[in-house]
């Protein structure tokens, strides 16, 4: 089991106040908070080793590469990658799949190709999509969800039969929360020679990942929302994959040797690393994985599961409160959506802000979702590593003051 | 406790908004959204020469956008255009009665913009493009 208050001890800002209250942060899916390890390497390598990567011949750049690389091992471990080669340094999961769309899917989609998303995609794996639909005539089909949030397993099979070339879609929904059958879906997918795209923001954090498990090519994760920095995503392709695609971006780093009419592309991954990179980032990103991985992400799933669930007892009780997608917490990570009476999801987060709870409100980048649930927006709390019962019970408190100011 | 924001006044306007629909024979209007929430509002106006002699809204949105946008209407009405074109952020806070602060004053906003743009399109849709200027600049 995961020792909360040990963690808790870890992250210094959760001893701040918010108006004379303790800080209850509940928006963990939107970015999480830093522990004091990803903080204090940050600190080391700028007072300590700070250099550019794979540049200097002199110590303090031969300890930051050191460093840089040994935090894209970590990683690669960290997901099951076969070689830390199949890595690339991004800055978030949207330039991740920005990455897919436009160096994979520019060379190997063309006029009426289909690709496959679902109905719950966050922003950032439809618009990119979009964007190369406009330019290359593809087809964007979208798999329907049930009332529960769950993918419509029908609407799956249906869809596949028209043979798409890509199945781009959200492992854990933002939203939702829904834990997508992505190992299922990537079977199915690779039956009719679809290539697997997983959005992984919001599985990596959260739970065990496995990229040779669930069998995907593509798999897009950003650091911030596991503890680490913002500005580090990264993006792990299959090798053969990766290794046939051009780079979207050409300069420094990225190249073997130019010329003043040509230029060789360096090796996998820095083939796709222009310039030089988020190295404070990437270091971060490195310590929080290493926060994880003693913890255990097996932990870090039970603490979440365990939390949702007295979550979604206390929040049903909520009089005039609608919860959105699955009850089923096997099913479903710690992101829960909910709307109370009529009350208007930024109006419910402005009121629990003064209580000192940080919840996000809104249509989550999701708006595709918001028109199939027929609301404009929800409210959403969100679970992690560091947060309570007792924040649970914080949070309903609030919200049965909330419901009662506005006579519901 | 602490209501926050949300006085008396402001639940009052969201659950029992004042002027709320279409104007008849309106010869000014316009629709705005906010694109951050998702909040839109539309406003008609029956405007007599330079005075609002009425003025409707429609919309849907969080209770400080609703509220500003009701309370908003009461205020207009009968008054002149030169009155509301001089009304800003410190006029919309005085009306609700508290302020929103930074993250929901453009809530608060919301109703306001949306009235100075339905009576710049009192001449016509030429003056659209103005209105939609100063909305992008604020």
């Amino acid at each position: 089991m995961l020792d909360v208050n040990r963690i808790r001890a870890d992250f210094p800002i959760l001893k701040r106040r918010i108006g004379g209250r303790p800080l209850v942060y509940l928006d963990s899916a939107s970015t999480s908070q830093k522990p004091k390890q990803v903080i204090d390497a940050i600190r080391r390598y700028y007072t300590e080793y700070n250099a550019n990567v794979h540049r200097g011949l002199h110590r303090l750049s031969e300890e930051a590469t050191v460093a840089f690389e040994q935090s894209r091992d970590n990683f690669a471990q960290f997901i099951g990658a076969r070689t830390s080669k199949e890595l690339v340094f991004v800055r978030n999961t949207t330039e991740a799949l920005n990455l897919v769309v436009f160096s994979w899917g520019r060379a190997n989609l063309g006029a009426g190709d289909h690709v496959l998303l679902t109905e719950m995609e966050h922003h950032s794996n439809i618009v990119p999509w979009q964007m190369l639909a406009t330019e290359k005539g593809i087809k964007l089909d979208y798999v329907k969800i049930d009332d529960d949030g769950l993918l419509n397993w029908e609407s799956f099979e249906d869809l596949i039969k028209g043979k798409p070339k890509a199945l781009s879609l959200a492992h854990v929904s933002n939203a939702l929360g829904t834990i997508n059958p992505v190992k299922e879906m990537a079977r199915e997918a690779h039956k009719v020679g679809a290539t697997v795209v997983v959005d992984a923001a919001q599985s990596v954090p959260h739970m065990p990942v496995d990229v040779a498990d669930l069998e995907c090519d593509f798999m897009a994760v950003s650091g911030h929302k596991m503890l680490a920095p913002t500005g580090i995503g990264v993006l792990y392709g299959r090798y053969d994959l990766l290794d046939h695609m051009e780079p979207v971006m050409g300069g420094g780093e990225m190249i073997r040797e130019v010329h003043l009419q040509n230029s060789r592309w360096n090796d996998l991954p820095w083939k796709f690393e222009a310039g030089t990179p988020n190295i404070e980032g990437t270091i971060g990103l490195g310590a929080a994985v290493d926060y994880l991985s003693r913890i255990g992400m097996e932990n870090v799933r039970q603490h979440e599961k365990n939390i949702t669930q007295y979550a979604l007892k206390r929040l049903a009780d909520v009089k005039g409160l609608v919860l959105y997608g699955t009850r089923d917490v096997e099913k479903r990570g710690a992101a829960i959506s909910f709307n109370l009476g009529d009350i208007h999801a930024h109006d419910l987060a402005t009121i629990l802000d003064t209580q000192g709870i940080a919840i996000r409100s809104g249509h989550h980048c999701a708006q595709p979702l918001m028109e199939r649930l027929k609301v404009p927006a929800t409210a959403r709390a969100s679970f992690y590593v560091y947060n309570t019962r007792k924040e649970v019970d914080i949070l309903v408190r609030a919200l049965e003051n909330a419901r009662k100011m506005f006579k519901i | 406790m602490s209501t926050g924001v949300y006085k008396e006044t402001i639940l009052d306007h969201y659950r029992h908004p004042r002027n709320y629909g279409d104007v008849p024979n309106a010869n000014a209007q316009a629709r705005k959204e906010n694109v951050l929430c998702g909040d839109v509002i539309e406003m008609q106006l029956k405007l007599d020469g330079t005075r609002i002699d009425a003025v409707g809204f429609s919309g849907e949105g969080c209770a400080i956008s609703m509220a500003s946008a009701s309370i908003l209407t009461e205020f207009s009405k009968g008054r002149t255009i030169l009155e509301i074109e001089k009304l800003g952020k410190k006029d919309v806070i005085r009306l609700l009665g508290s302020d929103p602060g930074p993250a929901r004053i453009e809530c608060a906003l919301l109703g306001l913009e949306v009235l100075k743009a339905a009576i710049d399109t009192r001449n016509g849709p030429q003056e659209k493009a103005r209105s939609d200027w100063t909305a992008g600049k604020r």
